[in-house]
């Protein structure tokens, strides 16, 4: 008997926006501050105050919404979500409940590998809300202690919902990527898991393909504790299987049991069910009288639409077009950010050569970021240099291996091409020159000239090796047309 | 005349012509206080130092020909719900019994700023819950005309000083009918602005959709001119009008031409007490002396109010007191008793060996323990009220549906302002009850705002003023106006006081 089933994820991805001040008072949102030292008495929920929206935050969300393609809504209100916790002050966060300020948007996936068809993951809603507090508890002494730190309350958040779109990991992790790059694009958030300003849960069931040719839908568990892309990927493939052996263990469906929550154990590599609130069921919502409804007018949505800038999508097929790259070059560079496809571009217009610059970018300047952890405006070789560098390349004056060597040499050196060409001693050999050596060789390999006689032309690549021997500056391409064309002229002779 | 029954604007005139000192009328208002509040009980403290360090300050300033703010010299009593930089601000309440609060509200900022003297604190009902004040976690106080009655709430304490000229000036609250109520069965002149006319930022929330500051004065003018100084826009309170404030002071003087009042037919059914009635129609026959037609109209939602504010409100409250929790400020229950309180619990579950009932965390206990033992009864019976009203399930039924009403009553007083410039009626069905007379009877409380909350459902202007007595006792009328037309009802409040002498009159305190 074989069972098959498909794994159905939906993913809600919590980001902190890029703002100065918090979402309802003037308060700093700078990470990493001694607790508590970023705080007042609005975001501290004391008696009286009253929250004021920032409307630079509203701008940022607006910004994203219209990336991810989304209805604006015209009217958009703040409701208070209630429930009782330490790190949440006033007893209410203020959020968005039933007309959040976007919805029905999309975001495009793909893998340049070709490990799934390109697809459009629908995004249900885009809403603005504010961070809680940080809770820490503190339970070395034998009793419990918990600390509250509120210098993250009322950070602004943006909650994004996605269908149920997503039918594995790898689409899940593409989904991220993908979002991940999109809101550092438009400069709305700098994503940094670790530091909490990107936190995802995801939505998981199977759907199971039953012998008889029925699907059925087995309960939905949230999952949350992921930290990082690669936690989100290894728990939902846990899950996948964890969830299927439950299947067949009980044929629980959909509906047959209140939705679970479980929480991702990055150590064991296991999602382990969570402790369910009791009052998480009835959050009370109801609109925050404190808050005026925002209006948002179509000018300021096409406005927001105009200052968007190159999306990675747009950006990757121009690339592609423009300097004749393949997906997966234009995706592997799009996916570092703006900086490096700024550097690219420079570089290929220079050189000419978009393919050469997407090459050498790619496995030189790449491996170069990464080894030092630098970003590519700490790059020491200007895209000028680097262009300079890769004409001589395709003029013949220095060959690949070589020219690696010049780009090691201006790395530490800061010096030009022509300075490090000249102290490496590569010096262009004239025809003349390559001609005596070429006929040397011949003379020198009969072995290797019967060789390629006999049809053997890998021998000629022997020839090559001996060339460089002699020399380091042969250009290797014309020593081999050089000896081909002199055993040919023997044969003929 | 002693200095403490001129009044503000003919005490300010004292004061700007140099006749009387600041500091003589603030010691006069605190020797009223000292012989008469220790039965009364309006205030819950008095800042005798604070006061008349700024009296010296004020008559410095203006002896040295220096600028002096509007109310210069002034004494003001505020209501202990609006916070106060450093000082207590307890809202009547077990609760903030020790609360300090580290920010002025926008309406002491300027107070302050325009150089009244903050003369004291006025009690309350509890977190402005209540109309007869008798909900306040600290004292009772009583109706200056009878110390067996209540002076109304939930500003009790705020009318009550002024109708005892223990201050000229009395800022107060309306969530519901909390400054008109009292000032109507204490015999004195207060106002509920139009929502968004006086900021609320400071002002500790009871229902934010419906509360208000407001000013408590003997007359029109004395209300004018503190509504004067405290009206305006905030930028820390998004539901604050930006509009300009008018002259109020000076426009209360103006006399209205051509006004039309409203008697609403809805108001003259069962349960208003004969003599209201009468002094309501006696004062609709005034204003037609004065020159005013007088008309019915009709309110069919009306009677649907006090329903509907019984939802909104709480529900407001219910979301506004969840910070209450002991965690951040405020009362905290006994954390060590509170630990013995679950171990004995837990010992007592192991001994009989049924894990099915979990004692509480040790957080949950926190908040339970802290917030029983910090609230007062009627408190915890709103906050229920507003959370069952919020619950999944009954928020359509009741919420929404208490939204409906709310925009019904609106629309009714809209179609009333189509015909009528303003309307008057009763502000309560019958004068000042006994203290403790309904005290039991929470549903009879709540009736006692059936004429009083459709102004802030609606979110318009109220003003009540003295319009007779019964059995000596105070009756009130109440002008409700459309939004911002407080400029209107203060005049036709003032033609009214300039003609009768009801807001004169004064109780005889032993």
């Amino acid at each position: 008997m074989t069972t098959r089933y498909e794994l159905i994820i939906g993913l809600e991805v919590h980001v902190q926006l890029l703002t100065r001040t918090k979402l309802f008072c003037g308060c700093s949102t700078r990470f990493g501050a001694p607790p508590n030292t970023q705080t007042c008495p609005v975001c501290v929920g004391m008696p009286g105050v009253l929250p004021v929206m920032n409307r630079r935050a509203f701008e940022l969300a607006l910004k994203t919404a219209v990336a991810l393609r989304c209805q604006i809504a015209p009217f958009t209100k703040w409701d208070r979500k209630q429930y009782y916790y330490p790190d949440l002050p006033k007893g209410y966060q203020i959020s968005q409940y039933d007309l959040p300020f976007s919805s029905d948007g999309c975001l495009e996936i793909s893998d340049p590998k070709g490990r799934f068809e390109r697809k459009r993951v629908g995004i249900i809603r885009v809403h603005l809300e504010e961070d809680a507090g940080k809770s820490m508890h503190d339970e070395a002494h034998g009793r419990a202690d918990s600390r509250i730190d509120l210098n993250r309350a009322g950070v602004p958040l943006l909650e994004i919902v996605s269908q149920p779109d997503m039918r594995s990991p790898l689409e899940a992790k593409a989904y991220l990527t993908e979002l991940k790059l999109l809101l550092s694009y438009l400069g709305v958030s700098d994503c940094n898991m670790q530091e909490g300003s990107l936190r995802v849960d995801a939505n998981v069931n199977l759907h199971v393909y039953t012998p008889d040719g029925h699907l059925v839908p087995t309960p939905i568990v949230e999952i949350k504790n992921m930290n990082s892309f690669r936690a989100v990927e290894r728990a939902l493939a846990y899950e996948a299987e964890r969830q299927f052996k439950v299947w067949q263990e009980t044929g629980q469906r959909l509906g047959d049991v209140p939705k679970q929550t479980r929480g991702w154990d990055d150590v064991a590599n296991i999602t382990r069910p969570q402790r369910h609130k009791e009052e998480s069921s009835d959050y009370r919502y109801f609109p925050d009288p404190d808050l005026v409804p925002v209006i948002v007018s179509e000018a300021e949505v096409e406005a927001v639409r105009q200052s968007l800038g190159e999306l990675p999508a747009e950006m990757r097929n121009r690339l592609e077009v423009a300097y004749n790259i393949s997906p997966y070059d234009s995706d592997v560079l799009v996916n570092q950010g703006q900086a490096l496809v700024a550097y690219f571009e420079q570089v290929a217009q220079q050189c000419g050569d978009g393919k050469l610059a997407s090459n050498w970018i790619q496995q030189d300047v790449l491996r170069t970021l990464k080894e030092r952890t630098i970003g590519i405006d700490e790059y020491p070789v200007s895209a000028q240099r680097l262009a300079e560098l890769l004409r001589a390349v395709r003029a013949g004056r220095v060959d690949t291996m070589r020219g690696r060597e010049v780009l090691a040499r201006m790395l530490d050196t800061g010096r030009t091409v022509d300075e490090t060409m000249a102290e490496l001693g590569i010096a262009q050999l004239d025809e003349a020159q390559l001609m005596a050596l070429c006929k040397e060789l011949v003379a020198e390999n009969p072995k290797l000239v019967a060789d390629v006689r006999a049809g053997k032309l890998q021998a000629a690549g022997a020839f090559v090796g001996q060339a460089k021997r002699k020399n380091p500056n042969v250009n290797p391409a014309r020593v081999r047309e050089l000896v081909l064309e002199l055993i040919q002229g023997q044969s003929e002779g | 005349m002693s200095l403490v029954e001129l009044g503000a604007t003919a005490l300010l005139a004292e004061l700007e012509a140099g006749r009387v000192s600041s500091v003589e009328a603030v010691r006069a208002y605190l020797e009223r206080i000292d012989r008469y509040d220790g039965e009364i009980g309006a205030f819950l403290r008095v800042d005798r130092d604070g006061a008349l360090a700024k009296a010296e300050e004020v008559d410095r300033r203006r002896r040295a020909g220096q600028a002096v703010g509007r109310l210069g010299g002034l004494p003001v009593a505020v209501k202990d719900i609006l916070c106060a930089r450093g000082e207590l601000t307890t809202c009547g309440s077990r609760m903030l019994a020790n609360f300090r609060p580290p920010y002025d509200a926008t309406v002491v900022s300027r107070l302050q700023a325009a150089d009244a003297v903050l003369i004291g604190r006025t009690n309350l009902d509890e977190f402005a819950m209540g109309g007869s004040t008798e909900n306040s976690a600290f004292q009772k106080t009583r109706n200056p005309w009878d110390l067996e009655r209540i002076p109304g709430g939930s500003s009790g304490g705020a009318a009550a000083c002024v109708a005892a000229d223990m201050a000229p000036l009395s800022i107060g609250t309306d969530t519901g009918g909390s400054i008109r109520q009292p000032a109507a069965l204490c015999g004195i002149t207060g106002l509920k602005p139009t929502y968004g006319r006086v900021s609320r930022f400071g002002l500790v929330a009871f229902a934010s959709s419906l509360d208000q500051v407001g000013p408590l004065a003997r007359d029109a003018q004395d209300t004018a001119l503190l509504l004067e100084v405290i009206a305006g826009h905030d930028p820390r309170d998004s539901t604050s009008v930006d509009r300009p404030v008018p002259p109020y002071h000076q426009l209360v003087r103006q006399p209205l031409k051509g006004l039309s009042i409203g008697l609403v037919r809805e108001h003259y059914a069962a349960g208003l007490e004969p003599e209201v009635e009468a002094a309501v129609r006696e004062a609709a026959r005034v204003f037609q002396s004065l020159g005013a037609t007088v008309k019915e109209v009709s309110m069919p939602h009306s009677k649907y109010g006090v329903a509907a504010y019984y939802i909104i409100a709480p529900s407001e409250a219910s979301s506004n007191l969840a910070r209450y929790d002991g965690v951040h400020y405020g009362y905290r229950t006994d954390e060590q008793a509170m630990l013995a309180e679950l171990a004995a619990e837990q010992a007592l579950y192991q001994s009989a060996g049924t894990s099915a009932a979990e004692p509480d965390s040790p957080l949950v206990r926190l908040y339970r323990r802290t917030r029983s033992e910090g609230f007062g009864p009627e408190v915890k019976r709103r906050i229920m009220l507003g959370t069952y009203a919020l619950s999944a399930g009954y928020y359509d039924a009741y919420y929404l549906k208490a939204l409906k009403v709310r925009r019904l009553i609106r629309q009714d007083f809209d179609q009333a302002f189509a015909q009528v410039d303003m309307v008057a009626g009763p502000v309560t069905t019958a004068p000042a009850f006994k203290l403790g007379e309904k005290v039991n009877d929470p549903l009879a409380m709540y009736l006692v705002d059936l004429y009083t909350v459709s102004a802030n459902l609606s979110g318009i202007a109220g003003l009540a003023f003295p319009c007779g007595f019964s059995r000596g006792l105070p009756i009130g009328l109440q002008l409700q106006g459309p939004p911002f037309a407080e400029e209107r009802l203060l005049a036709a409040c003032y033609m009214y006081q300039q003609v009768t002498d009801w807001h004169l009159r004064r109780p005889s305190l032993s």
